[in-house]
């Protein structure tokens, strides 16, 4: 009877473990995709911004490819990217648990930050001035997000 | 005995003397700002450089709400947690009653309007480098935003930092209205200006000592974060190694080199610099590259 207890015991403790190191590496995962995300977003907005410091010379059609990249991906669905206990005191993350305590504002944040990226796309290939003005909207909109909820970094 | 005991007397007296005078506010003379004429135009370019709405705003604030000086947002440190306070243009709950000379004492010395040294969580140490013509036009800036009636909320701070008088010791041991550096040109001292005096950036990017001072030695050279959580940055060169239009484009757009933006606390900070003039921000940009 002993015995049994103590298998069963071992096989509950042994599940347990393997549900927590599965659900780690559900999360780790997912903060690694919204990382990605992130990085595809300041690769085009790297090119955008070259244009707009002066650093590369004006090409609307290099332009407009950049913005319409992050158009296509501002519109992927990021729900699964932001799994419950992905927040920075719960996991290797600089993402602030208040924005799950905020969600109606996270995903106005998150529409005017598609809107500014629309606007872009237009602007890219109209001319620099154009595009100057938008990328200060895409600046505000990127700030405004990480200025609530984003712990400060190493 | 009856002498030792005298002599103790003497000495705690002598103590006492001394605390009281090394501890007492100290203000400005009654006529510093005769002949000063307030703008209130410029008094709001002031206002964006000194970075006032970052800390006094609501939390959360955005947009226009950031000219809403209601105070409450909370600053930890080690000695306690700081709210700021409503400095609106509230005559009652604000400082819509203070003199210019009140504002003046309060940036220069850190001592309120009854003669009460403030905490330098309000950064008076940086802003004792303002001109009194700047403080004049801040508060002519500052009587036209609107009003809030929300009370100031307490600061939480424990002994022996409660005493405020002590202060005046603090200050005597760590004050130092100097400059930190050297300007050789008109564009450099500009931006010793907007980075020593107003924008009081050493307040986060340099380290402090047990006691709270900033510690010279290590000017800009980044900080831990008061949160507890990450650090604040080195932003002196080498170290630091951002090329001129790099940091000028981040002030005016919020976005670093590889194109991440700024966040937190930073992020205000950036606010404030995209509404300052060009050549501000380029003067700001020089200042930390000759650092090096």
């Amino acid at each position: 009877m002993k015995r049994a207890f103590t298998l069963t015991a071992a096989t509950l403790s042994l599940a347990v473990l393997t549900g927590t190191a599965f659900a780690d590496g559900h999360i780790d995962h997912a903060i690694k995709a919204r990382q990605s995300q992130m990085n595809l977003y300041a690769f085009n907005l790297g090119a955008l911004g070259a244009m707009a410091k002066g650093q590369v010379e004006y090409d609307a059609e290099a332009a407009t490819k950049a913005a319409t990249n992050l158009v296509t991906l501002m519109s992927l669905d990021q729900s699964m990217y932001w799994p419950q206990g992905s927040d920075s005191g719960s996991a290797k993350s600089n993402t602030k648990a208040d924005m799950w305590a905020n969600f109606p504002d996270v995903m106005a944040k998150g529409k005017a930050t598609y809107e500014a990226a629309v606007a872009m796309q237009t602007a890219a290939g109209t001319d620099l001035e154009a595009l100057r003005g938008a990328m200060g909207a895409l600046g505000g909109a990127c700030t405004a997000c990480h200025k609530a909820y984003r712990e400060p970094m190493n | 005995m009856r002498r030792l005991s005298r002599y103790v007397v003497f000495l705690a007296i002598v103590g006492i003397s001394v605390f009281w005078l090394v501890t007492r506010p100290e203000t400005l003379p009654g006529d510093a700002l005769d002949g000063l004429v307030a703008d209130a135009g410029r008094g709001e370019q002031v206002f964006h450089a000194a970075g006032c709405a970052s800390c006094h705003s609501a939390v959360g604030a955005e947009g226009e709400a950031v000219l809403v000086l209601s105070g409450g947002q909370s600053f930890p440190s080690p000695f306690g947690s700081f709210t700021a306070p409503n400095i609106s243009s509230d005559p009652v709950h604000g400082i819509g009653a203070w003199s210019a000379m009140d504002l003046a004492n309060a940036m220069k010395h850190g001592v309120s309007p009854d003669g009460q040294h403030y905490y330098p969580a309000f950064p008076y140490t940086t802003y004792a480098r303002a001109s009194l013509q700047d403080i004049v036009d801040l508060r002519a800036y500052l009587a036209t935003l609107p009003a809030s009636e929300i009370a100031s909320q307490p600061h939480d701070v424990g002994f022996p930092f409660n005493i405020r008088r002590s202060l005046g010791g603090w200050k005597m041991l760590f004050a130092d209205s100097t400059w930190v550096t050297e300007a050789p040109s008109p564009e450099l001292e500009r931006g010793r200006y907007l980075v020593e005096a107003l924008g009081h950036c050493g307040e986060c990017h340099t380290a402090r000592n047990v006691l709270g001072g900033t510690d010279r030695s290590q000017w800009l050279a980044g900080a831990p974060d008061p949160s507890g959580k990450g650090n604040i940055p080195n932003i002196r060169p080498p170290a630091f190694d951002w090329v001129q239009a790099d940091i000028i484009y981040y002030f005016e757009s919020g976005f670093t080199p590889d194109f991440d933006s700024v966040g937190g606390h930073m992020a205000h900070v950036v606010e404030n610099l995209s509404k300052l003039k060009p050549e501000d921000r380029a003067a700001i940009a020089s200042y930390l590259l000759a650092l090096e």
